[in-house]
């Protein structure tokens, strides 16, 4: 199959199973991650929250993406609890009417889309980029998605290059010390971790490019 | 991993069917793991309300009832549970004065909380406040970080302003009051041992047997700091000279002294814990007037112990001792 160039429902839905998927198999390594700067919980409460997000597709099937985007952030908010429900939860509740009711989405939307749900992540968490989170991964990857779409990449090679802004935005957490969050209670001693969030947040990003990529 | 477990993904759900068959004066809404004093909502009386990650049992469950709070909210261990419970169990305990949130203070627990109190104003006419309780000195720098944790003088606030609002106090007059406890509050905890979560079913973090963790929280974390381990007087000052650098605890009608079990460190030890930290305390001129030393915020298995102090004023003092009836804390009933 084809990479893909507008985000319809099938492939919206194909994104979240895939990050489902990803959360499955990472479960122990994010959860590793959170053992050494935070409450070792985050791999079990997302792949509860995911989980739960895949049960309800199959149940409800949304009728455009906005209906999905906001079921899905419903589900979150009420199945994963800590910080990262409201955060995650958040993410697709403000994803939702920025679709502007569209039954595919146009990469330019998708784009306005996703940094709406990351404006929400700031709203609700109140971080900065930097503060060792899940904003280190989702900044860098919005920024990159930008600039590919307007330098005229397609879809699929614009969200190649955010996922790879993800990994390293990722990545470059493990020097920093936290701030927000249960990591900032170690102080210094959060430094040298790579932190749990940004993981996540590059296992959603990573998950969108493979969507766009076909099966 | 050993521990008394079925599945533990059950865990706390069949804990929760163990509460209710203990304590019938308690309704339980398992659907949404909301806990309930059967009475609630009590007519004119503001409603109280808290809740956390489970895994600090008795907290939180264990202080719902008469004189203290009117409902809890379980999340799953160590998470906070999620706005719809919370916004549900502002609901029900709403007997027409509003509803008082009582959120210790960590991130998923705020912001559920949060958008439990948005939730609530789009779908009823309760008014609710919220008040964050942040007592432990561990954390510094707490401008730069999520803040200082609620830990033990959680208890005392909750106490305290359960008692004050079975008087028939108004709402805003409950949250200020919550906030003067908050303020007059401060914690410090160790740990002798990490905890084993059990989803995870191994040690949160490995600490060796020659070594402690000061200036911990409630979930397993690391302290903010590892130090070589030391005689139980030497821990004492490790956590009584941060709380009393932190604040002025002379005066008033004394202070209010909680030495509190961290889930697997024997009472034995809690009261030579508690005749190290009064020894500190006499010397400093802090006067203990009332005292809890016992496992009432824990920390899974974890070894160690938290101290927690609270400036009492006279009003502190006989909202103290006002009768309770709940299954951690009984007395005047």
């Amino acid at each position: 199959m084809a990479d893909v160039d507008v985000l319809d429902l099938t492939v919206l839905d194909r994104w979240l199973r895939l990050f489902a998927a990803s959360v499955a198999e990472q479960k122990d390594t994010l959860t590793a991650l959170d053992a050494a700067i935070g409450d070792a919980d985050h791999g079990a409460n997302m792949h509860r929250g995911m989980t739960a997000v895949v049960e309800a597709l199959d149940a409800t099937p949304p009728a455009d993406p906005a209906a999905l985007f906001k079921q899905t952030g419903m589900v979150l908010v009420r199945s994963v609890g800590g910080a990262s429900g409201p955060l995650y939860g958040t993410f697709f509740l403000r994803m939702a009417p920025a679709t502007g009711g569209a039954g595919a989405l146009e990469p330019e939307t998708f784009a306005k889309a996703l940094r709406a749900g990351v404006e929400g992540v700031v709203a609700r968490g109140k971080a900065e980029p930097g503060d060792k989170t899940m904003l280190d991964a989702l900044a860098p990857a919005l920024d990159a998605l930008d600039a590919a779409l307007a330098a005229g990449e397609s879809l699929a090679a614009a969200l190649r290059q955010a996922s790879t802004a993800a990994d390293e935005g990722r990545d470059a957490t493990t020097p920093l010390v936290a701030r927000k969050g249960r990591a900032s209670y170690l102080g210094e001693r959060s430094a040298d971790h790579q932190d749990p969030g940004a993981t996540s947040a590059a296992l959603l990003v990573g998950a969108a490019a493979a969507a766009v990529a076909g099966p | 991993m050993k521990k008394l477990l079925n599945d533990p993904a059950d865990l706390v759900a069949e804990s929760l069917r163990g509460v209710e068959r203990a304590h019938p004066e308690l309704r339980v809404d398992h659907e949404q793991r909301i806990l309930y004093r059967a009475d609630a909502p009590v007519r004119g009386k503001v409603g109280l309300l808290s809740g956390g990650g489970s895994g600090h049992e008795p907290a939180h469950a264990g202080f719902i009832g008469p004189g203290m709070l009117d409902a809890v909210c379980a999340g799953e261990v160590f998470t906070s549970p999620v706005p719809d419970q919370m916004a549900e169990a502002t609901k029900q305990i709403d007997g027409g004065a509003g509803v008082l949130h009582l959120v210790w203070n960590y991130t998923g627990d705020v912001m559920n909380f949060d958008m439990a109190a948005e939730l609530a104003a789009a779908e009823t006419d309760t008014t609710v406040e919220a008040v964050v309780m942040n007592d432990d000195v561990a954390v510094e720098d707490s401008l730069f970080t999520a803040g200082r944790r609620g830990t033990g003088a959680a208890i005392a606030v909750e106490k305290i302003v359960g008692a004050a609002a079975e008087q028939g106090r108004g709402l805003s007059e409950l949250a200020d009051l919550a906030r003067r406890v908050n303020d007059a509050s401060r914690s410090m905890g160790m740990a002798l041992t990490s905890c084993t979560v059990p989803a995870k079913g191994s040690p949160t973090f490995d600490l060796p047997d020659d070594e402690i963790e000061i200036g911990i929280g409630i979930h397993g974390e690391p302290g903010r700091r590892r130090v070589p381990l030391a005689s139980a007087h030497d821990i004492a000052g490790m956590l009584v000279d941060p709380i009393l650098a932190d604040r002025d605890f002379t005066g008033g009608e004394g202070v209010l002294v909680f030495v509190n079990g961290m889930g697997a460190t024997p009472a034995l030890e809690l009261y030579l814990m508690y005749n190290e930290v009064a020894a500190l305390l006499d010397k400093a001129g802090v006067v203990p007037v009332r005292t809890l030393v016992g496992p009432y915020v824990t920390s899974l298995d974890m070894a160690g112990c938290s101290v927690s102090i609270t400036r009492l004023d006279d009003e502190l003092l006989r909202l103290w001792d006002a009768p309770v009836a709940t299954s951690a804390l009984r007395w005047g009933m």
